[in-house]
């Protein structure tokens, strides 16, 4: 690695279609860059195939963490160029990016060599030809390495424990092609190094937000998970399976989220916490059992993991538009909580939050992560375990002497007998009810019973968590979910340029804690920041706060993810005028 | 046992009663349908603001308590068969006292509630004189006899009551409000 | 046995206090009476039983009764009685629906819990009408039922429940009449005894928008056989009868579904183990 003029990031892509294995070579490459101690995440970027389709993998090394893309990639690698073109706005390439290809791959994209970056040629077939069970993904995983400083044994590291069961021809194979792709890449004397890691790479993680809200999840407490399969969701489910199974839990495979979404309101009646994971077209179908939840009383967590909509969108493109129907969605007045994490890394945290708060408020908790965060492989510092645990209020034996299920409390919150529990026998209700439990429709009930679950939401002490706050500058960027990586990249590099911001990132979005946040940004200049089409955030302050006098939004619908500098852009435009 | 045939009702026959244990386990059954029955009509009734026929019910629903704890008491500390409710011989579906839950409406007059309750008498008469008459035990036929001659005494005070109760001239159907959606 | 276990629980123990809205006549109060007979003849105490339901006059029973209830949404009541059994595969779980919630809103579910095989217990009190709505066809109402949402009849074919359990996997299926409230308990007792999926279709009829179901009285009659574990044959049979044919109808061998959860393996900080570089 060199020292001198090294970079602290660095992003190179890795292309190829027809099952090239590019998404291998990129996922081999960020482990081996956290074995090196360096941070990092990897996107990808496919084509609508199930298999066979183009794939480009988006590797991002830092040595520090680092929570969105880069605004650039410094390297495209291509197995081969075929189609390659779809990504051209994602490569965000310019003069001082580098194009490596196979000559016999196809001609660099038109699109791509416009930006002006410079080209270069790797024989990846032919070279991968000489070497038995040589493949060609593996000399561009060498390329990759070499450009970014990697050694060959920490590629082999990574190799050998994923490929060792394959047998010592495979890892040779293997080896011998990292190191033509290494000598290669020295070769084309355009190396983009990285500076030296912060610190060793030691008990660092590589895990993704699905992964990470399914850890959350089963940290907080959660022993049942019902399923129906959605992208891009479902690798959280899929995590739950086994994971589920070692903690005493367990998971079913409903027919449908109707069913799913109902299984876990069974189940969570019977006593244990439980959760369902899905996307926006399935969390449009839940929505009237989020209702259920609510006047019945029943804890539950549903993580909704975005995507780009309405309707079937793009199911494998990150949006932030289910914030409307995850706070408004519901018929009838039916509070709810609302959360979303921050990061990959914070998926831990907020899932383990939201149960925690939904079975200590007795009340279902949306949780809203995306796609960006669900299947952004990223290398982190381990999430530190926190105290959080699911902790249902239920009855003593006072309580179930003339038990009342919804009594009202002085917080909102009555003891919730659990079947099982004798003389604790109730029926829990979608129908407006009396603190019995017995249908009602009195004027008093009903009113009584939704103060009850409003108040209840409204007077939790919700700790410092309910938002990140950094910085205290003059301009505010105020943000939510995956976008609060890039607005922290973008706080950074303004206050570096003489513009002091705060970021402001809410994880707590319903019930909105008004008060705090309007101290938060009070006599400040704010940028709402947003990934959807209509500001949903934006107009959801607005008719929550008072924002101060000067308020500009930047907000549009994914595909292509905000970065740092479109936020940086948005900030000094606004200052310049 | 013989499998039932097509067309008959579930139920067996009361000629399988062949013990005063039986017998009594039986008479006892029947009284405490019969007052179930009428204490959730009368439930029903005052559910459904018909507070004339709630309280007949609730009458009636005493007699058969009544009538109940009675047989309790010549039971004694008399050892019973003990028969799930679906065991018993009554020779049909159900308790032959049972009042018919299916022919009641909420706009029922005390008179035809009474028709009804007339009906199901009739019916534990026949049931009792139908094992008396059967009955090669004296001992069996003694009690069957008797409990026969209880409810033959019910038929007359059942009778006795529909003379008070002339038929009003609305008619049970007329009901001016139309039924109302709910869920 | 001691003399606590010698107090034998009765139907009353599984009632409440809360007075049915059902109109008089309904078939469903006999429902409830066999279900508060077929529990107490059980022996499980009340509050180890939960009773489950969608929307409809038959999903009003659960408050009815002195167990643990839950009347939820339309149609989903097997899959919040799944949720609930799976996770407590200790309690008794009895899912209780009508024609509408459990074949029309609720038909996929319905197909799914049958093939699941679950070990729980669903009674359906078919009456061949949405009753709470004022009376519109359900999905097994005669093709020529006269309504004011079809007028002159729908002239479709009805939903036949009992042979689609038996096709989607059901383990138990029977017919029961409600007008025979001891026989209804005897099935149903059956049904939750029985394990796997047990389906009991209960003609339960409605007085006020289908009062021609007071003749059902008078067709039903018990099956002429036995029950068979041949489903293919138990198919046969209850698609050439009349309809009225009351009994166990088919006792399959399937085991039970089981997803369960066994005993914790390990610590959930193992779990962190599979993500460290």
């Amino acid at each position: 690695m060199t020292s001198t003029g090294a970079r602290d990031s660095a992003c190179v892509a890795i292309v190829g279609s027809g099952g090239a294995g590019a998404l291998t070579a990129g996922s081999i490459l960020l482990e081996a860059a956290g074995k090196a101690g360096w941070y990092g995440l990897m996107t990808r970027s496919v084509g609508p195939q199930i298999r066979g389709g183009e794939a480009a993998a988006f590797v991002r090394l830092s040595t520090h963490p680092v929570e969105c893309i880069a605004d650039r990639c410094d390297a495209v690698i291509a197995i081969d160029w075929r189609k390659a073109d779809r990504f051209a706005d994602e490569f965000a390439l310019d003069s001082g990016s580098l194009l490596v290809g196979d000559p016999r791959g196809g001609d660099v994209p038109e699109a791509l060599l416009r930006s002006g970056a410079a080209t270069a040629e790797v024989p990846m077939k032919e070279l991968a030809k000489g070497i038995e069970g040589g493949r060609p993904n593996m000399i561009a995983l060498g390329v990759a390495a070499g450009l970014v400083g990697l050694s060959t044994e920490l590629v082999m590291a990574v190799l050998e424990k994923r490929i060792g069961s394959k047998g010592a021809g495979a890892v040779a194979a293997s080896r011998a092609a990292v190191e033509i792709g290494l000598d290669h890449a020295q070769r084309i004397g355009r190396p983009i190094a990285l500076a030296a890691a912060e610190g060793a790479g030691h008990g660092r993680w590589q895990i993704t937000g699905n992964e990470a809200a399914g850890l959350g999840a089963v940290r907080g407490g959660v022993r049942f998970a019902a399923a129906y399969p959605i992208t891009p969701a479902t690798e959280l489910l899929e995590w739950l399976t086994p994971a589920l199974a070692k903690v005493g839990g367990v998971l079913v495979q409903a027919e449908d989220e109707l069913a799913s979404v109902n299984m876990i309101i069974g189940s969570s009646f019977g006593g244990t916490p439980s959760l369902t994971a899905t996307s926006g077209p399935g969390l449009a179908l839940m929505i009237e059992a989020l209702g259920l939840a609510t006047a019945s009383e029943i804890p539950i967590v549903v993580v909704d993991v975005m995507r780009a909509g309405p309707s079937t969108g793009i199911p494998t493109k990150s949006e932030q538009s289910d914030l409307n129907i995850a706070v408004h969605g519901c018929h009838g007045d039916a509070p709810h909580i609302v959360v979303a994490p921050l990061s990959v890394s914070d998926c831990v945290f907020t899932t383990q939050w939201a149960v925690h708060l939904a079975e200590a408020m007795q009340a279902p908790a949306i949780v809203l992560s995306d796609q960006f965060l669900g299947q952004t492989l990223a290398v982190i510092d381990p999430p530190a375990p926190v105290a959080f645990l699911a902790q249902r209020r239920v009855p003593d034996a006072a309580a179930l002497a003339g038990y009342q299920r919804y009594k009202l409390a002085a917080d909102g919150v009555s003891p919730m007998a659990l079947p099982g529990m004798a003389a604790g026998q109730y029926t829990a209700d979608g129908l407006t009810h009396n603190e019995k439990g017995t249908p009602s429709s009195r004027t008093s009930d009903h009113r009584d019973q939704l103060d009850k679950r409003r108040d209840k939401l409204t007077g939790f002490a919700y700790g410092d968590h309910w938002a990140q706050i950094e910085g205290d500058g003059d301009l505010v960027l105020l943000t939510w979910g995956s976008l609060t990586g890039a607005a922290r990249e973008a706080a950074q590099r303004l206050s570096e340029a003489g513009v002091a911001t705060r970021l402001v990132a809410p994880r707590l979005i319903a019930p909105l804690q008004v008060d705090r946040l309007q101290e938060a940004i009070a006599g400040r200049r704010v940028l709402v920041i947003e990934q959807n089409h209509s500001g949903q955030l934006y107009r959801y302050l607005r008719s929550m706060c008072d924002l101060p006098g000067e308020v500009r939004t930047l907000y549009r619908p994914g595909p292509q993810p905000i970065r740092p500098g479109e936020i940086c852009a948005a900030a000094q435009a606004w200052r310049s005028q | 046992m013989t499998a039932p045939v097509s067309g008959s009702p579930p139920g067996r026959s009361s000629a399988a009663i062949a013990s005063v244990g039986e017998l009594l386990a039986h008479a006892l059954r029947m009284e405490e349908e019969a007052e179930e029955r009428y204490r959730l009509l009368a439930d029903q009734m005052e559910t459904h603001n018909n507070p004339e026929l709630a309280g007949l019910f609730r009458k009636l629903a005493g007699h058969e308590a009544h009538h109940a704890e009675e047989i309790r008491a010549q039971i004694g500390r008399m050892e019973l068969p003990g028969l799930e409710s679906w065991d018993h011989s009554w020779g049909g579906p159900e308790s032959p006292e049972a009042v018919d839950f299916g022919a009641i409406r909420y706009t029922t007059t005390p008179r035809q509630a009474l028709q009804l309750a007339l009906d199901a008498e009739r019916r534990a008469f026949e049931f009792f004189d139908r094992i008396a008459a059967a009955a090669g035990d004296p001992e069996l036929k003694r009690w069957a006899a008797e409990f026969a001659a209880e409810e033959d005494e019910h038929v007359r005070l059942v009778l006795g009551e529909l003379d008070k109760h002339p038929e009003p001239p609305r008619h049970p159907d007329d009901d001016p409000d139309p039924p109302v959606p709910q869920d | 046995m001691s003399v606590i276990e010698a107090i034998k629980l009765k139907p009353r123990d599984f009632a409440s206090d809360v007075k049915p809205v059902w109109c008089p006549g309904c078939g469903d109060y006999h429902v409830l009476m066999s279900v508060t007979r077929a529990l107490a003849a059980l022996g499980t105490p009340p509050e180890r039983v939960a009773v489950v339901s969608g929307i409809g006059c038959s999903s009003r029973i659960p408050a009815y009764t002195n167990c643990y209830g839950f009347h939820g949404v339309h149609g989903r009541s097997l899959a919040l009685g799944t949720g609930l059994k799976v996770a407590r595969p200790d309690l008794t779980v009895l899912v209780m629906s009508g024609d509408g919630d459990g074949f029309s809103i609720g038909g996929n579910h319905f197909l799914h819990a049958c093939r699941r095989n679950v070990d729980l217990t669903y009674v359906v009190m078919d009456n061949r009408v949405y009753g709470m709505t004022k009376g519109q066809p359900s999905p097994t109402t005669e093709p020529d039922w006269d309504s004011a949402l079809a007028p002159g009849g729908t002239g479709l074919r009805p939903f036949h429940p009992l042979v689609i359990a038996l096709a989607s996997g059901a383990n138990f299926v029977a017919r029961a009449f409600s007008g025979h409230p001891d026989e209804t308990a005897r099935i149903i007792v059956e049904a939750v005894r029985h394990p796997g999926f047990s389906f009991v279709e209960v003609l339960s009829p409605c007085v006020t928008f289908r009062p021609d179901q007071s003749e059902w009285k008078d067709l039903v009659h018990a099956a002429p056989v036995e029950a068979t574990d041949d489903p293919a044959r138990a198919a046969r049979r209850i698609m050439t009868d009349d309809g009225f044919n009351i009994g166990v109808l088919y006792r399959g061998n399937r085991p039970p579904g089981t997803p369960q959860a066994g005993a914790a393996e390990v610590d959930v900080a193992e779990l962190d183990r599979e993500f460290a570089i």
